[in-house]
């Protein structure tokens, strides 16, 4: 019987249109396909994040996340798949989307199949994925597919960047269908570290039977 | 319900006039204010506690004890002692002193601190904050109870035969309130022990801080000390007030743009609209107050936080006076009329001893005669067996 999957574009684009966003949108119909091959739909959310520098901004120095903020994150929340596509500046991803994935509850994305896409106007650019942004990733316990996706402006009239997102698309297919996030979730959640409000603001368990619960019930430092 | 003014003590540069006051001028100031809470009618003051520049407020029991001498009925607080850096003993010490100078007219918040550089200055391990506040708060609710105390934990050296010194005023220890925004834990030892819990309700989303308070209340209940409406809590805010709504957003604004904590940041306009803050008429105040009750159910404690982000004193003194007379006493008389009847009334010194003694004679300890050796064993006190 076919799923229904959400798949979450992030986009750090900032022009329209943006190569950026293409790149992702590209991914995104593949998978849409591939899923569709083996009877699954997917609906994909878009969070262009040009839209919440502001409030990306604020959030970084004021700790007050906007309303934007809080819908991109319960986005983030229900996803099943995860696209973050951004170009590269100054050898590095834009600091639009670093600091997007860095105001988020390190628990959020614990376990979500994510597929990362750059682009740039130079080759010279094209470890940026692997060298750098897989490292926040990995922070964040997603699961990066092992295709990274780069584009330079030569990298457009070539087909094989088409093979590279084929090949990324049916990866995170093959991880959104393995149902891997929700085993991880499901049977592990709790060895992960977690706050109280944390995974944007749904990990509200209270755990009663804690050497701290009981401390602070009067109980010795155990 | 009880209305007062919290400050954190910050010394900040005045935005507008570009004036940074004195070390002397603000403690100066801050003595002010407090008096001008009592004389405009507000029941609560409470000063923060912190160990660095920009702030003054290192050693808030001997401000807190001034300003005790100089005003009636002002319950003197803090807006937090730091339950992690500071000794269990000293405070138990230098509150129950601050009890008895202020005639009962005092109670305390607990808070961790989330100050790094502190704890080492201290001898504390920021790592180990939680376990050392519920530690340190097990042994200082024994220090006001227990006249004599053997004590042994993990973070400081053993108590042998240790008792604190004054007891408490009418040996009923201060009432003692528990600040935490997103600690169970801090919730729990808030409950266990029937103290009050309160959130400071700056910063929103409020959603995990409801359901904490939730929390607070059903444990409260839980260890037997009253109903969940019973349970004691206290909420914090901010607001800058004037006549005219419009005049409150352009006087403020150069402030809030500036403001330590949230400056150079959101709009004051989408701040407004996403947190507690109000700037604005006394009615808009008073109207955004009132949905406190809604989120979180009805409290005790209503603490404004008015003096912050370099306001000069005298726009303190004004905001202070506008508080006091047009935005308090209508929210005594909405709050009054809305709450529920089960709801517990605020702490105060009489209403506990009230409760601890009801008619019967209240305990004055008289210490035995010292033996010469400055131990006074097992039984310090004359009625003590």
């Amino acid at each position: 019987m076919g799923q229904n999957f959400q798949l979450v574009v992030v986009s750090a684009g900032t022009s329209d249109p943006s190569s950026t966003r293409l790149l992702a949108d590209r991914v995104a119909g593949r998978v849409t396909t591939l899923a569709g091959k083996r009877a699954h739909t997917v609906g994909t959310t878009v969070v262009e994040l040009r839209e919440l520098a502001t409030e990306i901004a604020n959030a970084l120095v004021s700790n007050h996340i906007g309303p934007k903020l809080r819908n991109a994150i319960a986005t983030l929340q229900r996803a099943d798949g995860i696209v973050a596509s951004t170009p590269v500046y100054k050898a590095g991803a834009s600091g639009l989307l670093t600091s997007f994935f860095q105001i988020l509850d390190n628990d959020l994305l614990i376990a979500k199949p994510v597929v990362l896409a750059a682009t740039a106007g130079t080759a010279r650019h094209a470890l940026v994925v692997d060298d750098q942004m897989r490292g926040l990733f990995a922070y964040l316990r997603t699961v990066v597919v092992p295709t990274s996706l780069f584009a330079s402006t030569e990298d457009w009239q070539d087909n094989g960047l088409n093979k590279r997102i084929d090949r990324a698309a049916l990866e995170l297919v093959a991880l959104m269908t393995s149902g891997f996030e929700k085993t991880v979730r499901d049977e592990s959640w709790g060895s992960y570290q977690h706050e109280y409000g944390s995974a944007g603001g749904t990990e509200l368990t209270i755990d009663l039977d804690s050497d701290l619960m009981r401390l602070a019930a009067g109980g010795g430092a155990g | 319900m009880q209305f007062g003014i919290f400050s954190v003590s910050d010394i900040t540069r005045d935005p507008v006039s570009g004036e940074t006051p004195s070390e002397a001028e603000r403690i100066d100031a801050i003595v002010q204010i407090a008096e001008k809470a009592e004389e405009v009618g507000l029941d609560v003051f409470a000063i923060g506690e912190h160990h660095n520049p920009p702030f003054f407020s290192s050693a808030p029991t001997t401000l807190l004890s001034h300003i005790a001498a100089k005003t009636k009925k002002l319950i003197v607080s803090t807006a937090t002692t730091l339950i992690t850096t500071n000794d269990p003993v000293r405070i138990a010490e230098e509150y129950a002193m601050l009890q008895h100078l202020a005639k009962g007219r005092m109670d305390l918040m607990l808070g961790r601190g989330n100050t790094a550089p502190v704890y080492p200055w201290f001898g504390a391990d920021i790592r180990q904050s939680l376990p050392l506040a519920l530690e340190n708060y097990n042994l200082l609710h024994r220090l006001w109870r227990e006249d004599v105390v053997d004590w042994e934990g993990k973070f400081r050296t053993p108590l042998q035969g240790f008792t604190s010194t004054p007891r408490p005023l009418d040996d009923l220890p201060p009432f003692v309130w528990h600040g935490s925004i997103r600690t169970p834990e801090i919730a729990e030892q808030a409950a266990f022990y029937g103290d009050g819990f309160f959130a400071n309700n700056i910063f929103w989303p409020k959603e995990h801080y409801i359901r904490l308070i939730e929390f607070y209340r059903q444990r409260y209940a839980h260890y037997g000390h009253g109903t969940e409406k019973q349970a004691i809590v206290g909420l914090g805010g901010q607001a800058y007030i004037a006549k005219r709504s419009q005049d409150a957003v352009k006087e403020f604004r150069p402030y809030f743009n500036e403001a330590p904590v949230y400056g150079h940041g959101p709009r004051m306009e989408d701040f407004m609209e996403q947190t507690p803050l109000s700037v604005g008429s006394p009615q808009e105040v008073i109207d955004k107050t009132l949905t406190f009750r809604e989120h979180f159910g009805d409290y005790q404690r209503q603490m404004f936080l008015m003096d912050h982000a370099g306001l000069p004193l005298k726009t303190v003194l004004n905001q202070l006076d506008l508080l006091g007379e047009e935005v308090v006493p209508v929210l005594r008389k909405e709050i009054e009329a809305r709450q529920d009847p089960e709801t517990a009334k605020p702490p105060t010194h009489a209403g506990r001893v009230k409760d601890k003694y009801g008619d019967g004679p209240v305990r004055q300890p008289k210490p035995n005669a010292n033996r010469g050796d400055n131990v006074t064993g097992g039984s310090p006190y004359q009625d003590s067996r």
